[in-house]
């Protein structure tokens, strides 16, 4: 049911366009969206829902001088967090495992890794204390959605007596959504995106998953939003993803 | 107070073999021109600790085998890709790495500038980086039951290396609102900057430029470097140099193309 539908076999939008507004939805009605290092779709999206809400919510863009209002140095953006000021952040791994736990570091023993990673980032702390952290990771494999993280550079849950207002809501992949159910630590299969399969998801995915008998096919972007992605948050995108732009949209990266 | 170096080389003379130099971030002004001036002086053994994270800068240093510790929450080139000389040297067990996350060094730095042994932080519990930093403690908030936090110790290095637009001849930096530089400067014995230009007047005669101002009294030592965060970006004042970053990206993607590039843009004189 999954499968690519009549209207979709024109489809003209990418990927990259799908995924913006699929997470521009999870974004919902909030004050505040900081997007961190390496996120370009989750900042087109963030950038896209302050344009839809006309203004609302704040965005601040890691990287950015224009899309952030943070005058107090790199720290702010996690004293912002810890102050209960952030409401929506962004995360990915090179591994994502079942229960949510994500590894940024490598693969393979620690002290001897198969693979390296750039590091954790703030991993460690936001996804504890931001309430809603968006899981993303385009390539959706055996390879990065594995059963177990080698390394857990912030983990999915916590024991009971850890201070947790925060945590995973979502992941989403180049092929579907999944919810996060946070007390019973599981994914949950939300939507298949046009042109891709649950039999393929099933396939391609390392962890155990729940899914509806019904599973829907992820809207695709209107016209509108699409003009919007295109004709104005690309632009405002440009200064802190300049090559993501260029690829994406098709704008010519200029350097400021 | 601080002097105004007659050259970058004088300015850069109390980082010694073996000391804790600590950076900033890819977008604060990372001092690249101090940089490559370090790698032809041949300087060994760093312990660098990125605050909190690094690009070019680290991957630099660690494949001109400069560092020997690498205290840091990230290492990559952001959009031009992994840090090649990060990677290898990770997976070959050529450094010593000390995996942070970002607030961690935050806090740590702040617990220096305080004068404190340590600083408390929310999240980490059930992590593998805490797993793996026996030097960061849990302790039970004293100030409630069953309520475990991690403690993290003061980080006071020995030197704080800044690329900065202006300085004036008193010693005063310039650094707008690039806040981390007045915590880096506060916590560190030394701290180094490299400036674009000098300014004449005092920074701290003018309220609005006194405000993004570090005193002089924190500074040990100035040297004027004309783009000096090259081929990374000053705020405010250029962005970063995308074809340069894509050529080392290509480059240092192997040890033999890592030695061209540093003979190409760190040995060459100009490239200074």
């Amino acid at each position: 049911m999954a499968a690519t539908s009549p209207a979709m076999t024109d489809r003209d939008f990418r990927d990259e366009e799908l995924l913006a507004d699929v997470i521009c939805r999870l974004i919902g009605d909030v004050r505040h969206v900081a997007v961190g290092a390496a996120s370009p779709i989750p900042a087109t999206a963030a950038l896209l829902a302050r344009q839809r809400g006309c203004g609302r919510p704040y965005v601040s863009l890691l990287g950015s001088r224009a899309h952030t209002f943070f005058t107090d140095g790199a720290r702010e953006l996690f004293d912002c967090a810890g102050q209960g000021r952030i409401d929506v952040f962004f995360l990915s791994g090179g591994q994502i495992d079942g229960e949510g736990n994500i590894n940024l570091v490598g693969v393979g023993n620690y002290d001897h890794p198969k693979a390296r990673f750039p590091g954790s980032f703030g991993s460690a702390y936001l996804y504890y204390v931001v309430p809603k952290v968006i899981l993303f990771r385009l390539e959706h494999s055996r390879r990065t959605l594995v059963p177990k993280v080698d390394f857990i550079s912030a983990p999915g849950g916590s024991a009971d007596n850890v201070f947790r207002p925060g945590g995973p809501v979502a992941l989403i992949t180049s092929r579907c959504l999944f919810d996060f159910d946070r007390d019973r630590r599981r994914f949950r299969l939300a939507s298949v995106h046009p042109g891709h399969s649950v039999a393929e998801v099933v396939e391609n995915t390392g962890f155990d998953f729940d899914r509806p008998p019904e599973v829907p096919t992820t809207p695709a972007p209107s016209v509108e939003t699409l003009r919007l992605m295109r004709e104005v948050v690309a632009p405002q995108l440009a200064e802190v993803y300049p090559q993501f732009v260029k690829n994406v949209f098709g704008i010519a990266a200029t350097s400021g | 107070m601080a002097t105004i170096a007659r050259t970058l080389d004088d300015a850069l003379e109390p980082i010694a073999d073996g000391c804790v130099l600590a950076v900033p971030r890819e977008s604060s002004g990372v001092p690249m021109a101090a940089t490559r001036a370090l790698i032809r002086r041949d300087v060994r053994r760093l312990h660098l600790v990125a605050l909190p994270t690094s690009t070019l800068q680290a991957d630099l240093l660690i494949g001109a085998g400069c560092i020997e510790t690498l205290e840091t929450s990230a290492v990559s080139l952001g959009e031009f890709g992994p840090a090649p000389r990060f990677t290898a040297a990770i997976l070959a067990g050529a450094i010593r790495m000390l995996d942070a996350t970002c607030p961690a060094l935050h806090a740590q730095f702040q617990a220096a500038e305080k004068g404190v042994p340590f600083m408390p932080l929310r999240g980490l519990l059930g992590s593998d980086v805490l797993a793996h930093r026996p030097d960061w403690k849990v302790s039970d908030n004293p100030f409630a039951t069953n309520d475990p936090v991690v403690l993290l110790p003061a980080l006071k290095p020995d030197v704080a290396l800044l690329h900065a637009p202006l300085a004036d001849r008193a010693g005063n930096v310039f650094v707008g609102i690039q806040r981390e530089f007045f915590t880096m400067a506060h916590a560190a014995q030394k701290t180094i900057v490299t400036v674009e230009k000098i300014h004449d007047g005092d920074l701290l005669h003018d309220p609005l430029l006194a405000a993004g101002t570090l005193p002089g009294f924190y500074v040990e030592a100035i040297a004027v470097a004309p783009r000096g965060a090259w081929p990374l970006p000053l705020p405010d004042h250029y962005g970063i140099d995308a074809a340069h970053m894509a050529e080392y990206a290509r480059l240092a993607a192997t040890p033999e193309g890592f030695v061209q590039y540093l003979d190409r843009y760190v040995h060459e004189k100009w490239a200074a």
